[in-house]
């Protein structure tokens, strides 16, 4: 939270002071872990983007076909949905202490 | 040139809300506030005002629909008390989060149960900490007054906070007396206009009101509401000398009564200091040193005003008519942790009087000054005055 801004800085009441979305909210700073793709094993057949309540991955068509695109880590929450519904366990969840 | 009316205090509330001529009205009735709501009903049927008048269904509705009123720009009252205030209480706290200038008439009864709807300051005291500027008055001239007072102090760039005026059920509200109404451009021109930095009809620079605010900005909005306390209190002796001007009458945030040379001196809200005014005069003429005390802002508290009046007498006695179960009552604990640090602390006593109305007669305020007299006060023991054996 060290870059959030001071109480000195922001608007009063809690007022948000121009049209905005949620895309500025990046809830992936609650995240305890973080799904690595094993891309060997992925056979792209998209069920981890379909389910991610989160819409934090990535892809769509690339020709005729659909790819999987990267993990977007600024709004992955760390769910493990992808993980459990990938048919060929090719997401594993790892602990974020492995990545500081 | 100002007029005097003599009416009752519910009466001479609502000439001041029709004076200010807020935008919107949104309110109901509860006992005794109801001829407030009444009498600006009648305000706003006959075109006296162009306020909205949004008679709601309830007073959780009432304090829901002035705050959306509040944040869409419109300058915004209600009134209520006792449960009314209870069932309002949620949107109480949000109305002084969003920072929404809103000022409430509170005519002070008894919160429940068993049923009672006499005058104690239970009501106020539940939402003291609910981020509201409170006032508390003595009577019609000081209802009216503060109303005025209020909606210039909570519209105030560097406060943007709401505002109760406290005034006793009944005694105030329903009794009749004489009070000096101002004339209604004088008032107009007081107040001003309002123009609110943010508002939700602004379609060309639009704003989000109440977004979720969780551990990442909620503290921050709390440290700034404090920070608007602090700028009320700041701002308060400019508006008690504004208000001189056009009125004449000086107030200030505590009233003192007699206090120059007194060494006994006692605590007490709104209407039952004119008793304790009169028993002042009667030990004065026995040849006592007292006075009295009546704070006028209770929030933001005036801890250094307590510490400057209080600091080297031989006896202070706190009126509370309001318990804190458990703890001590409530002006009684913030008056004795005001003195914590003074230089000559005096010796304390702790009151209860007059809950669910019951009659303060002279004799009861006379019993707590007389305790004080007498040498016989303990800081740490709470006293009732009134309450049978
Ligand atoms: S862990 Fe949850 S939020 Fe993150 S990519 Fe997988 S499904 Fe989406
Ligand atoms: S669910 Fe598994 S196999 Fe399917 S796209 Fe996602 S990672 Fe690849």
């Amino acid at each position: 939270m060290s870059d959030l801004k001071g109480w000195k800085d922001i608007p009063i009441g809690g007022v948000i002071d121009k049209p905005a979305t949620a895309r500025e909210y990046k809830t992936g700073e609650w995240r305890i872990q973080r799904p690595i793709i094993d891309r060997e094993k992925c056979t792209n057949c998209m069920q981890c983007w379909l389910y991610c309540p989160d819409m934090a991955i990535g892809g769509g068509l690339d020709g005729k076909k659909m790819k999987l695109g990267e993990v977007n880590l600024d709004y992955c929450k760390g769910c493990g949905v992808c993980a459990a519904v990938c048919p060929v366990n090719a997401i594993e969840m790892k602990s974020e202490s492995e990545f500081i | 040139m100002p007029v005097k009316l003599t009416v009752t205090g519910a009466a001479a509330v609502a000439h001041a809300m029709r004076q200010i001529n807020p935008d919107v009205v949104a309110a109901y009735p509860i006992t005794p506030q109801t001829p407030i709501v009444e009498y600006y009903a009648g305000f706003v049927s006959d075109g006296i005002v162009d306020t909205v008048m949004v008679p709601v269904e309830s007073e959780h509705s009432a304090m829901s629909a002035v705050v959306g009123s509040a944040a869409s720009g419109a300058r915004t009252m209600t009134a209520t008390a006792a449960n009314g205030l209870a069932l309002m209480s949620e949107i109480v706290y949000i109305a002084a989060s969003y920072r929404l200038p809103i000022v409430m008439p509170i005519v002070n009864r008894a919160l429940s149960g068993p049923i009672n709807i006499h005058c104690d300051h239970s009501d106020a005291m539940m939402v003291r900490d609910s981020g509201w500027i409170q006032f508390f008055t003595e009577n019609h001239q000081e209802a009216y007054d503060f109303t005025i007072m209020a909606t210039k102090l909570a519209e105030k760039e560097n406060v943007l906070l709401p505002a109760m005026v406290n005034l006793d059920g009944f005694i105030t509200s329903h009794g009749v007396e004489s009070f000096e109404m101002l004339d209604d451009e004088v008032v107009r021109e007081f107040v001003g206009s309002w123009n609110p930095k943010y508002s939700l009809l602004n379609t060309k620079n639009p704003v989000t009101y109440g977004p979720l605010d969780l551990f990442d900005y909620y503290f921050e909005h709390h440290r700034q509401q404090e920070e608007a306390m602090k700028n009320a209190y700041k701002e308060l002796p400019g508006v008690f000398e504004e208000f001189e001007k056009i009125s004449g009458r000086r107030y200030d945030f505590l009233d003192l009564y007699k206090v120059d040379d007194a060494d006994y001196l006692m605590v007490v809200l709104n209407s039952t200091a004119s008793t304790a005014k009169y028993v002042v005069d009667q030990l004065r003429e026995e040849g006592h040193k007292v006075g009295l005390v009546k704070p006028q802002v209770f929030t933001p508290f005036p801890k250094k005003e307590f510490q400057q009046v209080l600091n080297g007498r031989k006896g202070v006695v706190v009126l509370d008519r309001a318990m804190s179960f458990g703890k001590e009552a409530p002006l009684y604990s913030l008056v004795k942790s005001s003195l914590y640090e003074v230089a000559s602390r005096p010796s304390l006593g702790s009151y209860i009087y007059g809950l669910g109305g019951r009659d303060t007669t002279p004799e009861m305020i006379r019993e707590a000054f007389e305790d004080a007299l007498q040498g016989n006060l303990i800081a740490d023991e709470q006293r009732y005055l009134g309450l049978r054996e």
